[in-house]
């Protein structure tokens, strides 16, 4: 699981480790978890792990990773450190901030 | 510091001298209040100001969200003021926390809101107690995200969410061009509404503050300068002082008994305004410390703001002619203060000095010389005239040195500021038979009578001694 000797064009193969904030169980948050499920066993099968982290309940969490917006996806591993907001609704910029597909590359579903 | 103010809203208490004043009280307790202003006006200092005083004053805690700068740097400038800010993180009474944006770290995709800052802000108040909280600026958010339209309906939500905590809440603003704050923030915060200002006229800067408006209660609308320095921010407020003050019927003296007779009651009113013009080396810093001697003398504690000497000069000079202050200086009667006028505005060095009377509380004032002042006359009439009425309304006796050329080639200016005061001493040297004599008169003394001779005097080492009547009319001051 090392993740020092990234190349460019590798980081596909890297595992990701990713942490969802949501504050309670509202339908934005459940939509961000879906969509984050969803994503994840497309793109990612057998090489993710998602942490939600539901601020309602530890409040004290969203100053370590600078929360303000929710949801806030953060993506720990692989580096470098990045930060998608909303409910991930958007997939294709998902993908994109997850850096699972370049930005601008036409393709996709 | 809650108090319900003379049948107004309740109000939190800022601390600040002067401010309090004109908010006739503070902020509005339990709301939110807007403070907009340029870049280094100074939001930062008030408002980290505004929660440090609310900790040490009124016990109430508080909650520093800094969109800009770090949580350490900010402790380090706070600390230039004087402030302990570590000791009062430690002992969970303050709590800064930094939120930072990054924009290019941050994507969007889909639906989303700010409910993070909220989670975080109510934790962090929770974790104090807090009763005070600052956001400063909270425009930083416009950089950070995309949408306007979401931030500015959470704005809105964020103001009411404060109301609802019940906490008193500052919120740092950008001054917009035209608009008072870039983003139109002020649209979501209805209460009190507050902008400070930063001039430079004629090459010295002044800090403006002026309340723009504070729904539920009277305030002060003009603009007031305030200070910012080592001892923190104090703000001068100029028309809370008005002419309703009594005059005092006591007298004191003016330090020689002869030059006492020359007055009808035997001195100077208590509380009076003095102005001692004369020709350089006439000796009017003389007769400005020889009332203080004679006050501290009867303990009576006294400052001497000197504008072109430092202290020791003046400590030096003065022995020369009997008049010892250093023990006055000692045993904490006298403080006597030096700044170069140049160092800033009149306005400035006026809150200065009455930030010093207020903390000091002394029964008599110098203030040598007046005439070092440069700027529009009509700013330091002004000022000077509000000095005056700080005086007068606390009962401090004020003498004002002033250099000045003879009576018949005084400008309008002089002649401007000599109507503000009670009484008026003109000091003058005569050529006669080979030698320059000292004499002295006085012009003026409201409210008692006062001998109209031209008198003789020398400075000797043992202090000031009037000759007789001077009876050479052909060398009077005036011809």
């Amino acid at each position: 699981m090392t993740t020092e000797s990234v190349v460019p064009g590798v980081a596909d193969a890297a595992f990701y480790n990713l942490r969802l904030y949501v504050a309670g169980q509202t339908p934005r948050s459940q939509a961000a978890i879906a969509n984050l499920h969803r994503i994840c066993e497309e793109h990612l099968a057998g090489r993710y792990r998602i942490e939600v982290i539901d601020l309602r309940v530890t409040p004290q969490l969203a100053a370590g990773d600078q929360i303000v917006a929710l949801p806030t996806l953060v993506r720990h591993l692989p580096p470098p450190l990045t930060r998608i907001i909303g409910d991930l609704s958007n997939t294709d910029k998902v993908l994109v901030g997850l850096d699972l597909r370049p930005a601008g590359n036409a393709g996709g579903t | 510091m809650v108090s319900a103010t003379r049948r107004g809203i309740p109000k939190a208490a800022t601390g600040i001298v002067g401010l309090d004043d004109i908010t006739l009280g503070g902020f509005p307790a339990g709301r939110p209040t807007l403070l907009c202003g340029g870049p280094g006006c100074g939001k930062t200092m008030l408002a980290l100001t505004f929660l440090i005083n609310g900790i040490r004053m009124a016990g109430e805690h508080g909650v520093f969200v800094s969109f800009e700068e770090q949580s350490a740097e900010l402790a380090a400038n706070a600390d230039s003021l004087g402030y302990q800010v570590g000791e009062h993180i430690a002992a969970r009474q303050l709590i800064i926390d930094h939120v930072r944006i990054e924009r290019a770290e941050i994507a969007e995709s889909g639906e989303y809101d700010l409910e993070g800052l909220f989670v975080r802000l109510g934790h962090a108040i929770d974790t104090v107690n807090a009763r005070r909280v600052v956001l400063d600026t909270l425009e930083a958010l416009f950089s950070g995200f995309s949408d306007t339209t979401v931030l500015r309906s959470e704005f809105r939500r964020l103001f009411a969410w404060l109301k609802d905590r019940g906490v008193t809440a500052l919120i740092t603003a950008e001054r917009g061009k035209g608009d008072l704050t870039r983003f139109g923030i002020e649209e979501y915060v209805s209460d009190c509404v507050i902008l400070l200002d930063h001039r430079v006229e004629d090459q010295i800067t002044t800090r403006r503050i002026r309340i723009v408006k504070y729904r539920g209660s009277a305030h002060g609308t003009n603009e007031y300068p305030f200070l910012i320095d080592t001892d923190g921010i104090s703000v001068l407020p100029i028309t809370s002082a008005s002419l309703a003050h009594t005059p005092s019927s006591d007298v004191v003296s003016t330090g020689n008994s002869d030059f006492d007779t020359m007055f009808g009651l035997g001195g100077y009113y208590r509380g009076s305004s003095i102005l001692v013009s004369g020709l350089a080396g006439a000796g009017k810093s003389t007769l400005g410390a020889m009332l203080v001697e004679s006050a501290c003398a009867r303990g009576e504690k006294c400052i001497y703001f000197a504008f072109e000497e430092s202290p020791a000069q003046i400590s030096r000079n003065m022995r020369s002619v009997g008049i010892e202050l250093d023990k006055y200086v000692a045993s904490g009667l006298l403080l006597l203060e030096s700044a170069r006028p140049s160092l800033y505005g009149f306005e400035m060095h006026l809150a200065r000095m009455a930030r010093d009377l207020h903390t000091f509380g002394p029964r008599h004032v110098v203030i040598d010389p007046i005439s070092a002042f440069s700027g529009p006359s009509q700013e330091i009439h002004s000022a000077l005239m509000r000095l005056v009425d700080i005086c007068k309304s606390t009962g401090i006796t004020a003498l004002f040195t002033s250099l000045a050329s003879t009576i018949a080639e005084m400008d309008a200016d002089e002649r401007d500021i000599s109507s503000l005061m009670d009484c008026w001493i003109f000091l003058n040297t005569v050529e006669s038979s080979g030698r320059r004599n000292r004499t002295l008169s006085i012009l003026k003394s409201r409210g008692m009578s006062h001998s109209n001779h031209v008198r003789a005097f020398a400075l000797t080492d043992h202090g000031l001694i009037l000759e007789d009547t001077l009876r050479t009319a052909a060398s009077s001051p005036e011809s």
